[in-house]
């Protein structure tokens, strides 16, 4: 609660799984705090891919499972390598509950519920416009109707966070650090659902898309299986966009048209459009973290795992050790810089920026690379597997030195060594 | 589908002022026009005639793309007010 000179301990901008993950840690702490959303509601301004995962979750909410509105629980990943109009696809299946399918307008919504229970005030509709400071201290929020001051300033304001900008503590994103995507929720029958992916009611599919329309540049497309509703959309670096004068929606409305994936939704309806950029910087491009006053979390801090398709766990653990900070510096009364620097100490190590840290050099290496690995090797599985089902009546060695002659002659060999001295390189540095 | 019927599918509480407003004269400078094309919106049209964006900034999905894309660095960007812009249901 707000007291009567309008402070209290923290103010949390941005109501998404970081800044509920935070609130909610501070408030079952007893510590009182206030959680400040621009949209109607929390999740009304929310997009993501389509997962949230179980175990970070259940470290916030041990009873979402029960509690939560899921969609479906993810019992396939199809990784699925298009080419311009074939496609070779892996799909690994297991029953269990690693990770759910969700409507963000659904559940980070009710999140935010469960923080008010918790006795965090939610302020919604409110856009903050400003930091407000003391010196080289955060002190408060400016909205647009009036000033809020507190102890320690979280900022989980998302991806474009221009409060971050503000502290200093971030410079501002260049187009090659994110990604730009596009999404349609395409209503379809769950009994359509269930037989087109091979699953009961309650269990989803999640399909990681390489290649099709976006064949040499960055970026890739997703599926995400709904109850009554398949999730497809597609993330581009900004930079290959621009480069290349592409309209985002057009290539989704390719890849809506590819062979291998208009089958799944074909017949549906569009029932959301929907766009929002992820930050694919990676481990070299988050930003300080914590300055005096003032502390930042999820996509604000560029916390994205990009190759493992992972944010909202980054987002509620950034969130959660914050809120840990948080509780500290109130009980010790030290809000200083050095004081919350606990707080990057705690994400170092944590699996958060060690996962990061894994893998710093995979985008600079797929930047100089991307020809390579998103175009010439994308297509040439698929050239193998089209030459290894052929029936042509022509004997299978010479199939095989056929196939193998082409790696040579449309590839120069310099450039099949560079490739493979980046798949070195990027192995030793994930793994050493 | 293009993308007008896209848009459709949205709820949009717009305001009656633009929450995007760009330098107009580094907009007759600008070369790549950057915003026309990445906007997933298509928020910004060129007018050729009057050598200025035409912003429909009520279809903004408030993606921050254009802000970033933007050539000259003079895209005034700011959020809508708190109850105005797009609202998403089933993203």
């Amino acid at each position: 609660m707000l007291k009567k000179d309008n402070k209290t301990d923290v103010i949390v901008v941005g109501a998404g799984p970081a800044g509920i993950a935070c609130a909610i840690t501070l408030a079952r702490a007893g510590k009182d705090v206030v959680l400040i959303e621009r949209g109607t509601f929390a999740g009304s301004k929310n997009v993501f891919g389509g997962a949230i995962y179980t175990q970070p979750t259940k470290e916030l909410f041990p009873n979402f499972e029960t509690e939560a509105p899921l969609e479906r629980r993810s019992i396939a990943h199809n990784y699925m390598i298009l080419g311009e109009d074939d496609s070779t696809t892996i799909s690994y299946r297991k029953q269990g509950n690693g990770s759910y399918s969700v409507i963000r307008a659904k559940f980070d919504r009710w999140m935010a519920d469960e923080a008010k229970k918790a006795g965090v005030t939610v302020v919604e509709q409110t856009v903050v416009r400003e930091l407000l400071k003391n010196g080289t201290s955060v002190v408060g929020v400016r909205t647009e109707l009036e000033e809020y001051y507190a102890d320690i300033v979280v900022l989980a304001d998302g991806v474009n966070s221009l409060l971050a900008k503000q502290t200093g503590l971030r410079k501002d994103i260049e187009a090659k650090d994110v990604a730009l995507s596009v999404k349609e929720v395409i209503k379809l029958d769950k009994e359509v659902i269930n037989n087109r992916f091979n699953v009961k009611d309650d269990e989803g599919v999640i399909g990681q898309i390489f290649g099709g329309p976006m064949l040499g540049i960055l970026g890739l497309g997703f599926i995400y299986t709904n109850k009554d509703s398949v999730t497809i959309g597609l993330g581009v670096t900004l930079e290959d966009l621009v480069k290349n004068n592409y309209r985002p929606f057009e290539l989704l409305e390719q890849l809506k048209k590819h062979p291998s994936i208009a089958p799944l939704i074909d017949g549906g309806t569009l029932k959301e459009y929907s766009a929002h950029l992820i930050p694919e910087g990676g481990y070299k491009r988050i930003p300080k973290l914590c300055d005096n006053g003032v502390m930042i979390a999820g996509d604000a801090g560029m916390l994205v795992n990009n190759l493992h398709w992972e944010g909202t766990n980054l987002a509620m653990i950034s969130g959660k050790l914050a809120g840990e900070t948080a509780i500290e510096a109130i009980n010790n009364n030290n809000f200083s810089k050095k004081f919350l620097s606990q707080y990057e100490k705690s994400l170092r190590n944590s699996f958060v920026i060690k996962d990061m840290k894994t893998y710093k050099d995979l985008m600079d290496i797929m930047h100089q690379r991307q020809n390579a690995f998103l175009n010439y090797y994308l297509k040439k599985i698929n050239s193998f597997f089209e030459m290894f089902t052929t029936v042509n009546s022509v004997p299978k060695r010479e199939n095989y030195w056929t196939f193998i002659k082409t790696i040579f002659t449309d590839r120069k060999i310099s450039e099949l060594f560079k490739d493979l001295w980046a798949i070195i390189k990027l192995l030793w540095s994930i793994l050493v | 589908m293009n993308i007008d019927k896209k848009l459709y599918t949205l709820k949009y509480s717009p305001d009656t002022q633009s929450h995007l407003n760009p330098d107009k004269e580094q907009c007759k400078l600008c070369q790549s026009k950057n915003c026309t094309f990445i906007c997933p919106a298509k928020v910004y049209e060129w007018n050729e005639e009057k050598q200025e964006l035409i912003i429909n900034y009520e279809n903004c999905l408030e993606c921050g793309a254009c802000r970033i894309a933007c050539e000259r660095k003079s895209l005034g960007w700011q959020y809508p007010k708190g109850t105005k812009g797009v609202t998403f249901k089933q993203s």
